[in-house]
């Protein structure tokens, strides 16, 4: 990409995203406005959260215009977290299962 | 020109023409380039990278205390109420925030555009709004934590709703969070600056407009999780 000209996208683009980021955090504010619970919240919250992420990183960010190999050395590397959220999630549960049987 | 050509043809020549610090640059960089953007936009891409982690591991740390404890978390949608006209509504400032923070991302992707435009007034107007409402986020967060610090007792310690690793987390994430709001408006305010004053208009390359922005739309990023993650969950 050409830096001096850099990204060229129509305003009425912008505009369109931030309407659907405002109407996805709305919806997220009424999963809890109306007090959904259990799976169907965790699930709903998720979603809402990945659409808000990915219309930011691909419009706002411009990621979705840039070439393959910057999309790819920033979006791959974030997925070893996963790995780590893996780990302490498990680690976390034995914490607790062990807090349980001693001090309870 | 000269010099491109030889390294091309004969691929030992940049470590036998260099040693020391310059031969170290040479073998590493190979007078190759990876991705083809400016060397700011790819710089700016790889900070947000190592922030991503900074940020992931904070939210990891708090998922791991918050599924270890055996003391109830405290409810965030009843300790973020606001109270007006009588009824407490659940989580009212923090949604206020988030739509101010998302409204402050909107206008920064706008003085891009006008940018790459060459419109520099308005460009650095649409800026100084996006830092103006970075500054309303901030002051709202000061405000929930006063509320919080001051009228309910949380403290990093011990909090009277219930786990004590509540505080901790919350102050420590959204914390950094404020900071990078703090730091995106100041950031802000200098590029402002700097496009009226025409800095730019010599090389007429705006891009650090577009490069402020990938900052300010990464602060609005990691909110977007805080938000689901820390006050819905």
């Amino acid at each position: 990409m050409n830096p001096v000209a850099g990204q060229q996208h129509p305003i009425s683009l912008y505009l369109k995203i931030w309407g659907l980021l405002f109407v996805l955090s709305t919806m997220s504010y009424l999963v809890d406005y109306f007090h959904f619970q259990g799976a169907l919240r965790w699930t709903l919250i998720i979603i809402f959260m990945l659409l808000k992420a990915g219309l930011i990183v691909a419009v706002f960010m411009h990621l979705a215009w840039e070439r393959l190999s910057l999309v790819y050395a920033i979006l791959v590397p974030p997925l070893c977290l996963l790995v780590l959220v893996g780990l302490m999630a498990a680690e976390g549960g034995h914490t607790f299962l062990t807090r349980l049987q001693f001090f309870h | 020109m000269n010099d491109t050509a030889t390294i091309a043809a004969t691929p030992l020549s940049p470590t036998l023409a260099a040693s020391g610090w310059r031969g170290l640059i040479a073998d590493w960089s190979s007078d190759r380039q990876a991705f083809h953007v400016s060397w700011g936009k790819a710089m700016m891409w790889i900070f947000l990278l190592s922030d991503t982690f900074v940020f992931s591991c904070f939210l990891t740390g708090y998922m791991t205390v918050r599924v270890s404890t055996t003391v109830p978390w405290p409810n965030p949608s009843e300790v973020f109420a606001l109270h007006v006209g009588g009824a407490d509504i659940p989580l009212l400032l923090i949604a206020i925030m988030t739509f101010v923070l998302i409204t402050s991302s909107g206008t920064m992707a706008m003085a891009v555009n006008f940018a790459y435009r060459r419109d520099r007034v308005n460009a650095a107007t649409l800026m100084l709004v996006t830092a103006t409402l970075g500054e309303i986020f901030v002051g709202m967060q000061a405000f929930e934590w006063s509320k919080l610090i001051l009228e309910e007792g949380v403290r990093p310690w011990s909090n009277p709703m219930g786990a004590a690793q509540f505080g901790s987390a919350f102050f420590m994430i959204t914390g950094f969070h404020g900071l990078h709001v703090s730091a995106g408006v100041v950031f802000l305010f200098v590029v402002a600056f700097k496009l009226i004053r025409g800095d730019y208009d010599k090389a007429g390359n705006y891009q650090i407009v577009e490069i402020a922005g990938l900052y300010w739309h990464f602060v609005d990023l990691v909110w977007v999780f805080i938000f689901a993650l820390f006050y819905l969950w």
